[in-house]
């Protein structure tokens, strides 16, 4: 039942995880019969871990606080979250076996559970020499002040910096400041960097689940889930069970006051199915969602553009053979591939084809949609001709409310949770009184507001902004043709542009200032700086990231011309 | 605005202000009591450091929308305050002081003095060295209602006077008021500020209790020490009293000297024109002259009858003496460029005429003399005058027309 067993043909220890939960070999490819169990992770039955630490557990005191792990936290997070893609419709494979596997294959790597020796181990072992020594003789153990000075990321929880210095004198013991029993170690710094669990990065781990299975859902899809309260992330804590008490450390472990960036979540996973060696993911082919042609597909139909542009959008993705499964698939650890991002991919391809058709330069996009409009008005039947400029009103239109209704609703966000959080016991009073006179101030100044908070959170959607083509105010697009700005060309269809700005004419090196290009600090056209925006909205990213993305593609789509200078058009359009 | 790729809890608060002013500055107070529910939050997160801390905005804002939103509750206030008293030890005693403040300009009187009481007896170790001003003004403005009780019951003292009555409860009453107010409003007035109310309850206590002497040193530190920020109503206090005892012209006038020159177009420059024009000292009746002139300069005496009779009686004086006509050579160098459009106009000798006949006397001998008998002005009303028979414009038009010439000497 171990992990370290030997492997019964090549007698190596090199295991690894098929799609079905089996082990198998990576040296010889042998596949056994050893399949994981569905390990029930509800707390009280889990004798696996309860095993590990059988010999070390103690009831703490008798009103029934046990001991808990830190990474036993994460467990039930795990779970939550993953419960919760469920019912949004996530197959039940990817809670009950994938997300699980890659979760205990990570304990075993991070040697806390499922291994010899455990980490709580090395805490008893800690915590037993330290009644003995002097705090202040032992320099390598960082003094509580430290610890809670220490801050992963910003938006940490800034301690009650009185607590910090006037406890500092209190007994350094472990119990003290943190709930869990392990909690004070998370801070100290390891020599082994072992890719300390944190809770965006319970993020990365469904990402990491989602991919696997290829579910249809990208991870800004998943992170607009998160900020949306479909899945639990923001004080996820509070349903930890009465027994496991949350103080101290713990809360610098568990309460986060930021939402998670994209960049920080896929970076995370990046490192984390390195770090689990993981082998080749499942191949990203063309009838996954995750493929750039089904994705600009999507994102077509959501930005309210011609469904014919998928033509184009196909095209692009052949010609630069970012459509391959080799491309698109992800191998983790091997550095020299760069990574995609299938969303950002897609949005990007689409701005391309639109720089290819409408140049958009704030003139001939402009001019193009004048002429269409003429046709449209003379000419009745055959379907109307895409018109650039109707299609920016709609979408400026509700682009402009969308992101009201969101800078809105960010502004309203309510960050506190039902369970008041204190440091200490000796805080607990100031802490409820404070919570107390919170509650009343709300309900005074909200009944002078007059409205009751609407409570419900939004539907989840996958489709952000519908269109629908039986709205007879024409503001739906995606039936319009682009007869008016294509031409035929010897029996191909080519664009009436001939012409193309680039949005860089030299890519930057990621090593040396972390960006491709550097969107905010040339002068762009208007036209250029609206889509972005449209699909920075879309995906809840910085625009700058889609523009890097944009620069890469211009790049592998021109590439020759780009290296050999050519003349008919190279620098950016003043 | 608001593309923070970092959502976060601080961000997330800013912006929740950011549309809390924007809602107050549009008077939307309901939309920003919906804001502030969302924003009370912070306080369990008080981070007291870079920005001014949540305690200090919820205080602020949700005084602002209770203000405007439900005035009339005042119990919902009150609690409202009272928490917020709980929020901030290093605010409470400013708390405090708003807190009455409120309560007076809703006219609850008593519950203010209540509340200054216990303001004034709290204490939290170094907070209260720290707080000192607050406090100062705290036992100022308890100091002030003490004043204004006392002032209740000398009323009633003297209505029973006058009705026979001896009442010496009211009178212990009353004299133990004024214990409680002289020290507070004493302390004060030490402080270089402007007092101006506390300064005229203190000397009216002083003054009602014979200690002239306290009163008038009081009135001259408030007036002339050089500490103080300078202030009008000191100068105007300082003579008022003066002119209360009796004191000498020469001390009346030191004290309006000062007015004169920090605000030129004080209502007092009549008094003390024409205190100036009737001095013995050349001095004095030339700087009357340039007293009345200057108050002139302002539109709010343009149809001020009292100051124009001032300036027409010293000029004709001038005049007809035929002395320092050099004197007004030199006040009206400045303003012959615009004076007459700004006082002699044919437009305003039309107006003048209609509305205030006197208005229009007085300023047509003043315009004869300084822009000669063809002037608009002069020439309209004295023809109105005289067309209507009115003696003194006859008179008048004598006068003017024996002095035709002085205009060109004035004007050089």
């Amino acid at each position: 039942r171990d992990f370290n067993e030997r492997c019964a043909q090549c007698s190596e220890v090199n295991w690894g995880l098929t799609d079905g939960g089996r082990f198998y070999c990576r040296s010889c490819h042998n596949v056994t019969e050893r399949t994981r169990e569905v390990v029930n992770t509800d707390f009280a039955v889990n004798s696996r871990i309860q095993t590990i630490s059988k010999g070390l557990r103690k009831q703490k005191n008798n009103d029934g606080d046990c001991e808990w792990y830190v990474c036993e936290g994460f467990q039930l997070i795990l779970k939550k979250q993953a419960e919760a893609l469920e019912t949004l419709g996530v197959c039940p494979q990817m809670k009950d076996e994938i997300l699980y596997n890659f979760w205990r294959c990570y304990l075993q790597k991070s040697k806390q559970a499922y291994c010899k020796r455990p980490a709580a181990e090395a805490i008893r072992a800690l915590s037993a020499c330290e009644s003995s020594t002097d705090v202040d003789s032992e320099p390598e153990r960082p003094s509580l002040v430290h610890l809670l000075s220490l801050s992963e990321s910003d938006g940490d929880l800034q301690t009650d910096c009185s607590f910090a210095s006037s406890t500092s004198k209190v007994s350094e013991s472990t119990s003290v400041c943190s709930g869990s029993v392990d909690g004070s170690l998370y801070f100290i710094k390891n020599q082994k960097e072992k890719l300390r669990m944190t809770m965006p990065m319970t993020l990365s781990f469904c990402y990491m689940a989602l991919l696997w299975l290829r579910e249809p859902m990208t991870l800004s899809d998943l992170l607009r889930f998160v900020v949306e309260g479909h899945i639990p992330y923001l004080n996820v804590f509070q349903h930890f069970p009465e027994k496991m008490k949350l103080c101290g450390l713990d809360l610098k472990i568990f309460c986060v006051e930021s939402w998670p960036a994209y960049e920080e979540v896929y970076n995370k996973m990046l490192e984390l199915a390195a770090f689990l060696d993981l082998p080749r993911f499942p191949d990203i082919t063309d009838s996954c969602f995750l493929h750039p042609d089904m994705l600009c597909m999507k994102y077509l139909m959501e930005a309210n553009l011609p469904d014919e542009l998928h033509n184009w959008t196909c095209r692009v993705v052949k010609k630069i053979s970012v459509g391959e499964a080799d491309f698109l698939t992800l191998v983790p650890g091997n550095k020299s591939t760069r990574k995609v991002k299938y969303d950002v991919l897609a949005a990007a391809v689409i701005i391309v084809v639109l720089k290819l058709l409408f140049l958009l330069d704030d003139h001939y996009e402009w001019l193009l949609s004048d002429f269409a409009e003429e046709r449209n008005k003379n000419n009745k039947e055959g379907g109307p001709y895409f018109e650039f400029k109707k299609w920016y009103k709609v979408i400026k239109c509700s682009l402009d409310v969308e992101q009201n209704k969101l800078d809105e609703e960010r502004a309203k966000y309510l960050w506190r949770c039902e369970k008041p959080l204190y440091y200490s016991a000796e805080k607990k009073s100031k802490v409820l009184k404070r919570r107390q006179m919170v509650v009343n101030l709300q309900n005074q100044f909200g009944k002078l507001s007059g409205s009751v908070r609407p409570a419900e959170k939004p539907n989840p959607s996958s489709f952000q902004l519908s269109w629908s083509e039986e709205n007879t105010d024409g503001s739906c697009f995606h039936g319009h043709s682009l007869k008016g700005i294509l031409q035929e060309k010897c029996g191909l269809l080519t664009a009436m542009n001939t012409d193309y700005w680039l949005c860089t004419v030299k890519l930057c090196t990621e090593k040396l200032c972390g960006h491709l290009a550097h969107y905010r600090e040339v002068v762009f056209p208007e036209s250029y700086h609206f889509v972005l925006r449209l699909f920075s909205f879309l995906l809840r990213i910085q625009p700058s990231y889609i523009h890097d993305e944009v620069c890469v593609i211009e790049h592998k789509l021109f590439n020759k011309k780009v290296c050999k200078k050519p003349k008919y058009n190279t620098g950016l359009r003043k | 605005p608001s593309h923070e790729h970092k959502l976060n809890f601080k961000n997330s608060k800013e912006a929740c202000l950011s549309y809390i002013q924007d809602a107050m500055l549009q008077k939307q107070w309901k939309r920003a009591a919906e804001f502030l529910t969302f924003y009370i939050e912070s306080l369990e997160k008080d981070f007291s450091r870079d920005y001014v801390n949540p305690s200090e905005m919820i205080w602020r804002i949700g005084t602002e929308i209770l203000c405007h939103r439900s005035h009339s509750n005042m119990k919902e206030f009150n609690s409202f305050i009272e928490q917020m008293k709980t929020l901030g030890v290093k605010r409470y005693l400013k708390v405090c002081l708003e807190h009455a403040f409120h309560l007076l300009c809703n006219g609850r009187i008593d519950e203010a003095y209540q509340n200054l009481s216990v303001a004034e007896s709290w204490r939290f170790g170094e907070q209260t060295a720290i707080q000192d001003k607050e406090m100062k003004l705290i036992r100022a403005y308890r100091g002030l209602l003490d004043y204004y009780s006392w002032s209740k019951q000398k009323n009633i003292l003297l209505e029973h006077n006058q009705d026979g009555f001896e009442d010496l409860s009211v009178e212990q009453e009353m004299h133990s008021f004024f214990r409680k107010a002289a020290v507070n409003l004493k302390e004060i007035i030490k402080v270089p500020g402007v007092w101006d109310l506390f300064v005229k309850c203190y000397v009216d206590l002083l003054e009602f209790y014979g200690d002239h002497n306290e009163a008038r040193q009081v009135l001259n530190e408030y007036a002339y020490n050089s500490k103080f920020p300078a202030n009008p109503n000191a100068h105007v206090y300082l003579y008022q009293f003066l002119k209360r005892h009796g004191e000498s012209k020469k001390s009346l006038i030191s004290a309006l000297k000062i007015l004169h020159d920090i605000v030129p177009s004080h209502e007092l420059m009549i008094d003390f024109n024409t205190m100036l024009q009737k001095s013995k000292k050349r001095k004095k009746r030339r700087l009357g002259l340039e007293v009345i002139f200057a108050a002139l300069d302002y539109a709010g005496w343009k149809e001020n009858v009292k100051a124009w009779s001032c300036l027409a009686r010293q000029v004709k004086q001038i005049v007809i003496s035929d002395k320092h006509l050099d004197w007004i050579k030199q006040e009206w160098n400045s303003r012959k460029d615009w004076w007459p459009a700004f006082h002699f106009s044919r437009y305003l000798a039309k107006r003048n005429w209609q509305e205030n006949e006197s208005l229009a006397y007085e300023k047509a001998l003043v315009a004869g003399i300084l822009l000669g008998k063809d002037c608009k002005y002069f020439k309209y009303v004295s023809h109105q005058g005289c067309k209507a028979q009115v003696k003194r414009f006859r008179i008048l038009k004598k006068f003017v027309n024996n002095h035709k010439l002085v205009y060109l000497r004035i004007s050089g």
